[in-house]
């Protein structure tokens, strides 16, 4: 279900934990799943339960409870843009508005090319940075304007 | 970038982050003596009793006081836990202080272990921050190279195991208690207190949480000495304290200040309200503190106490500033947006009655406001509040009541004129500049 490399990072993840307690790798391991399969189909979220000894229904609570899992799946490039008051107050609505034009596409939508999906985060701990987007989750993009998202749609377009 | 500044002082950006670097700066000198000397748990309390640290993730409490809690003498594991989940809209310290100077972090955890005997430690940190946790992690690799954590720390016959421990976007595990369920790998659902951590916490054993500045904070403490940190703020407020300044000012980001500095000189640092417009309104302490309107915050220090006695909180130094052109229901909305988003559902008044905030103002802000709705907003605030098993509700519900109170005139006129008081025209001016700002 996982690749060798996936499932020796999980390791590495259930041993900074002390022995018998190896639900606490959950939120890593299904991160690791993630960035593996694009988002979490329900055989992996089982998948990463029964590789951690816990129950399967205790890993989908944890899968949908916080908000950068995907249950369902996504483009290729997910940005999810944070439109709480301190971006708002630096322009993060315009640049909701200006994705949501430039991709034609609404809050989790794809475009249908597959190639991109838009979410509306909260707030990112950046806000000195604002506005401020999340690319896949793990790359933070900083005082954005328009003139940057050209430049990092033209980027991720031709990955 | 800052007056008086100990954590963020001497560093350089992404250049100054490795172990090598903070040692440079004096990193680690207070844990070797503290290791060579044999320094008694007690007296590391003592010192940072004397310092007159508050917490500086939101509550203030005072950290001596928290690491006194700690029973030294109960046997097998004991927890010592960094609350590094910022995601208190205006917050970004930590943030900082992880990718800039994390074993200013890291030697602070080792010195709390050593004074309250835990022998392992998590830093929980913000999901949304991915990178910065790959960082704190390599400076995890570095401490340990170099002997300064895991077995024998230093040669000594002391030991402690530190790890990184992601969160993945969930605002409510920045609570003391949810953060501990996210830890064992649950949903994040703060617990019923009492018990305390200090009794029952990680995997039901004895556990302290502080949050990144605080721990931070230590080793300075030991550094120059309690009572040398504590002249640097003023009396119950001790030390230099990080401030996060967003929104309408010139120049955004962290500023690093004795307690008990005036507010106006924090602005002035920032630039200034930006294209010297006019100041409308602070949020002083990140999203959940009490909104105070311009007069009144340029009369305040910045400190516990006076913010406290303005009507509003020093929480966690999340500072958000909003010009004349802001339009105070639309900023409303996007925060109790935010709240009802973020309620984990587990008590009703929250789950409901964040939603039901959110919805109301929602109404006002898009001109179907009724008569009758700032005193719906008002009782449904006042239900929420206190009955909730964490803050979070009553994190919902400062922003409302403090909003209507200080801005009700804005409130009334959208809901009697169904537009907003500060016209488009004023609202869009003051949104162009920040899309247009070269970077």
């Amino acid at each position: 279900m996982l690749s060798q490399e996936s499932l020796q990072q999980i390791d590495r993840e259930i041993a900074k934990y002390p022995p018998g307690r190896k639900q606490s790798a959950i939120m890593s391991a299904l991160r690791i799943a993630q960035v593996e399969k694009g988002w979490l189909p329900k055989e992996v979220i089982e998948f990463v339960a029964a590789y951690l000894g816990m129950p399967p229904m205790a890993a989908y609570e944890v899968a949908s409870f916080y908000n950068m899992y995907d249950l369902e799946p996504v483009g290729r490039h997910k940005i999810t843009v944070c439109t709480n008051l301190p971006c708002a107050l630096s322009g993060g609505v315009y640049v909701a508005d200006y994705l949501k034009q430039k991709l034609g596409i609404g809050f989790n939508e794809t475009t249908p090319d597959g190639k991109f999906t838009l979410k509306e985060g909260e707030c990112m701990g950046a806000c000195g940075d604002a506005p401020v987007l999340l690319h896949n989750n793990h790359r933070m993009c900083s005082f954005m304007t328009t003139e940057r998202i050209d430049q990092l749609l033209a980027e991720l377009e031709k990955q | 970038m800052s007056a008086h500044a100990l954590i963020l002082a001497g560093l350089d950006g992404d250049r100054t982050w490795r172990l090598q670097d903070y040692v440079a700066r004096g990193g680690y000198e207070a844990l070797r003596r503290v290791i060579a000397e044999k320094t008694p748990p007690e007296a590391v309390i003592a010192e940072l009793k004397n310092s007159g640290l508050r917490g500086r993730g939101g509550a203030g409490f005072p950290t001596g006081l928290k690491w006194s809690f700690m029973p030294r003498a109960f046997p097998g594991d004991k927890y010592l836990v960094c609350n590094s989940d910022e995601g208190e809209p205006g917050t970004f310290k930590d943030r900082d202080i992880l990718r800039y100077n994390p074993h200013a972090v890291i030697e602070g955890m080792i010195l709390g272990a050593w004074a309250m005997g835990c022998t392992r430690g998590y830093n929980y940190i913000h999901g949304e921050i991915f990178e910065v946790y790959q960082r704190f992690e390599e400076a995890l690799a570095e401490a340990r190279a170099a002997g300064l954590l895991g077995q024998n720390i230093l040669g000594s016959d002391f030991s402690f195991e530190l790890f990184a421990h992601h969160g993945y976007g969930a605002y409510v595990c920045g609570e003391e208690t949810a953060l501990l369920e996210s830890l064992e790998g649950k949903k994040g659902q703060p617990r019923f207190k009492p018990p305390f951590p200090a009794a029952y916490g990680l995997y039901g054993k004895p556990t302290t949480i502080n949050n990144t500045e605080t721990f931070a904070s230590a080793p300075f403490i030991l550094r120059l000495g309690g009572q040398a940190f504590l002249e640097l703020g003023k009396p119950n407020n001790g030390g230099s304290k990080i401030f996060s300044v967003s929104g309408h000012v010139s120049r955004p980001g962290n500023y690093e200040l004795r307690l008990g500095t005036p507010f106006a000189e924090l602005l002035e640092m920032a630039g200034g309200v930006r294209a010297g417009r006019k100041l409308k309104a602070v949020i002083p302490g990140g999203s959940s503190s009490p909104v105070l309107p311009a007069d009144l915050i340029m009369d305040c220090t910045l400190d516990f106490d006076a913010i406290s006695k303005a009507g509003s909180m020093l929480g966690s130094g999340a500072v958000i500033v909003m010009d004349e052109t802001t339009c105070m229901v639309n900023a409303l909305e996007r925060l109790s947006y935010f709240y009802h988003e973020e309620s984990c559902g587990q008590c009703t008044p929250c789950r409901e009655g964040t939603g039901w905030l959110y919805r109301v103002v929602h109404r006002i802000e898009h001109g179907l406001g009724q008569p009758g709705d700032l005193d719906l907003l008002r009782s449904v605030a006042g239900n929420i509040s206190g009955r909730t098993v964490c803050a979070l509700g009553d994190a919902a519900a400062g922003p409302v009541q403090s909003f209507i109170k200080h801005f009700g005139d804005e409130f009334a006129y959208h809901i009697e004129h169904k537009k907003c008081l500060v016209s488009p025209m004023v609202q869009e001016a003051g949104r162009q500049i920040h899309v247009s700002r070269p970077c």
